[in-house]
């Protein structure tokens, strides 16, 4: 091993070369034999920067990258890249005999979307959103989001990241905002994939709303993006739930285990009728809303209330996943 | 590493009995207990002084309640009350000012297997918000190369090797100029070849002025290293101090060998030597008073046919047992 030294880099001299112990900068003689070799010129030698306020950006750009290198991270959005794909070749083998496509449209409450899509490849973008809104793309955020914290915790980087030290605060929020940005990523990979396969497999123009109007298809792109915005947001629920269960163990599977499965509970409780007095509080209650942007003009009520569900669950388990995560014992 | 530092001689200032106040020590608690929930008490009210500029090993068995100790230092654990000083600060409080001047590996490394080992020193690096960004590769490629993993820091981490992922963790802590390092076992997992490297690199952190705080059980890993030392058993403080101090404690042992031992015995009890054991050839006793190479013609005056005549020094086992009336094992 050479002997390079902090020091020398600092003085941005080359680190590979060995130096001879002799020029390591002596503490006892640049301070003179009195003085205590130690503290106080370690204090000078190592004086520390003041961060960068853009720091955070830095440990962001971190997570970021490390997120989306992980073999699993890559699969999910892979998955969610082949729903599309699927949907495309099962409707374009259906309708193969220039027949439309028959039966009951996008089924129980679900846009009718899919009935279209041999029309026009664009409405394959909305058909492959609604088909994953309801469960792959949140299983992908509550893998994501669940493994967070705890992943780090199982691993025991966690306590590495702290004593750095990232901060509680800063590293929650930072993990928030890469969860937040995966959301972004994996809805806009559905879309984008469906658009491609349906400009493919499908003729391509001005469309239909649901209203009956007919917009261009500049605008009806516009649209779209604006539909994969409004589901992306409605994601940033779960992605808050998912963090603060991944606040609460040390074992990465088991928060994401948990998180799936409060997913799958309130999907099957949005279901009995029963309940329709706490529905409205269901994080998923709202998710199909994002139709309503391809009315003319666009009905804004029941998005607005999906838009406002979503940041009132950012708040309150947000909060809660702070709480917990500032005054934790880090014991693994 | 080149060894030729081992031997280098102890820098003028760096004496072990300086620095016993606790306004001048680099870690300084009081009373610090902490009992977990479930009503364990890991630690129960220690009252350590680390001076500044010493080698300081912490000993004790396993279960002793050092890495607690540690965990507590570094603020991922909040103490149940007392108080923990590191650098002058209060811990955990005064975080973010003291942790990026400390290094630390705790209870082993802990590293990303799917990223290699140069992009776990560059994650690891941007969590702390007073390193520079730009000159992260440069201190990146430092540390590894300090630790001899210049070559190896393309690697994945999943393919290290125990004692790999062990230099790695180090690197991490190397990765700054720290006043402070903290090392938890840092020779679990090297061969001898590795253990010696890893000394040589304390002794040379040391003489630069750098504190190293070393937990270990391994008593002559302590010794060989350390200028103080305290042992801990069973969550409480049982001695600390100068290692010198330390091992004085504990007498060292005159051992003659001989294949005349009875009447060895006979004449080293004659020169005033106390506690004379016979075993076999081997014949121990108290070092009497007098010079001893007296003793020596003493005994060839006697006609004994001496083997071997050595002083043995007294060890930190030595003083360990003396100490505590009891050996070196798990706490029950």
């Amino acid at each position: 091993m050479s002997r390079a030294d902090a020091q020398d880099d600092r003085a941005g001299e080359s680190a590979l070369t060995a130096p001879d112990p002799g020029v390591v900068m002596d503490p006892g003689v640049v301070a003179g034999p009195g003085v205590v070799a130690g503290p106080s010129v370690v204090a000078g030698q190592g004086a520390v920067r003041s961060p960068s306020p853009l720091w955070s950006l830095g440990l962001f750009r971190s997570e970021l990258l490390t997120t989306f290198r992980r073999w699993r991270t890559l699969a999910l959005l892979a998955v969610l890249a082949a729903v599309p794909i699927l949907v495309g070749i099962a409707v374009k083998i259906e309708t193969g005999d220039g027949s439309s496509l028959g039966g009951g449209g996008g089924g129980a409450g679900g846009p009718a979307f899919i009935s279209q899509i041999s029309n026009n490849g664009l409405f394959l973008v909305f058909t492959a959103l609604a088909a994953t809104l309801p469960f792959f793309l949140p299983m992908a955020i509550g893998v994501v989001a669940g493994d967070a914290i705890a992943g780090e915790s199982s691993a025991g980087t966690l306590r590495y990241l702290l004593v750095a030290p990232a901060g509680r605060s800063r590293l929650l929020l930072t993990k928030y905002a890469t969860v937040i940005t995966f959301c972004l990523a994996a809805t806009l990979v559905v879309a984008v994939s469906a658009l491609a396969v349906g400009a493919l497999l499908f003729p391509v123009g001005d469309l239909i709303t649901i209203s009956g109007t007919r917009i261009t298809y500049a605008e009806g792109l516009g649209r779209a993006l604006l539909i994969a915005l409004v589901v992306a947001a409605s994601l940033v629920g779960i992605a808050a739930l998912g963090l603060f269960v991944s606040t609460l163990t040390g074992s990465g599977i088991a928060a994401m285990a948990t998180t799936v499965g409060l997913l799958i509970t309130v999907q099957i409780l949005d279901q009995i009728p029963q309940l329709d007095a706490l529905q409205p509080y269901f994080f998923s209650h709202y998710w199909l809303s994002f139709a309503d942007v391809m009315r003319e003009p666009v009905y804004w009520d029941d998005l607005v209330k999906n838009l406002g569900l979503q940041a009132l669950y950012a708040a309150v388990f947000g909060s809660a996943a702070w709480a917990r995560f500032t005054t934790k014992d880090i014991t693994a | 590493m080149a060894e030729a530092s081992a031997t280098e001689p102890k820098r003028p200032g760096r004496e072990p009995d300086r620095g016993e106040r606790a306004d001048d020590a680099v870690i300084a608690t009081r009373g610090l207990t902490k009992r977990y929930r479930g009503g364990q008490l890991a630690v129960d009210g220690l009252d350590l002084t680390v001076p500044a500029g010493s080698v300081f090993g912490f000993l004790g068995p396993n279960g002793s309640g050092k890495t607690t100790t540690i965990r507590m230092l570094m603020g991922l654990i909040e103490p149940t009350s007392g108080s923990a000083r590191v650098l002058g600060r209060p811990m955990p409080r005064a975080s973010r000012t003291v942790l990026p001047r400390v290094g630390a590996l705790i209870e082993g490394p802990a590293l990303y297997g799917f990223l290699s080992g140069r992009d776990n020193l560059l994650r690891y690096d941007a969590a702390d918000p007073t390193a520079d960004p730009r000159t992260r590769r440069e201190r990146v490629a430092a540390a590894l190369d300090r630790v001899g993993l210049a070559a190896a820091g393309g690697k994945k981490a999943k393919a290290y090797s125990l004692g790999m992922k062990q230099r790695l963790g180090l690197a991490a802590a190397l990765l700054q100029p720290r006043r402070l390092l903290v090392l938890d076992e840092p020779t679990n997992g090297l061969d001898p070849q590795g253990m010696r490297e890893i000394r040589t690199l304390v002794r040379e952190l040391a003489s630069d002025g750098t504190t190293v705080f070393l937990s270990s059980h391994l008593l002559d890993e302590i010794e060989q290293v350390c200028t103080h030392a305290a042992v801990m058993a069973q969550g409480r403080l049982i001695t600390q101090g100068a290692v010198a101090d330390l091992a004085a404690g504990a007498r060292g042992r005159l051992v003659v060998t001989t294949p005349d031992a009875g009447e060895a015995a006979r004449v080293l009890k004659e020169q005033g030597a106390a506690d004379v054991v016979v075993d076999g050839e081997r014949v121990t006793s108290e070092p009497p008073e007098r010079d001893l190479a007296e003793v020596n013609a003493a005994l060839v005056a006697a006609r004994v046919r001496v083997r071997g005549f050595v002083l043995e020094r007294a060890s930190l086992e030595d003083a360990f047992v003396a100490l505590t009336g009891e050996g070196f094992d798990v706490a029950g």
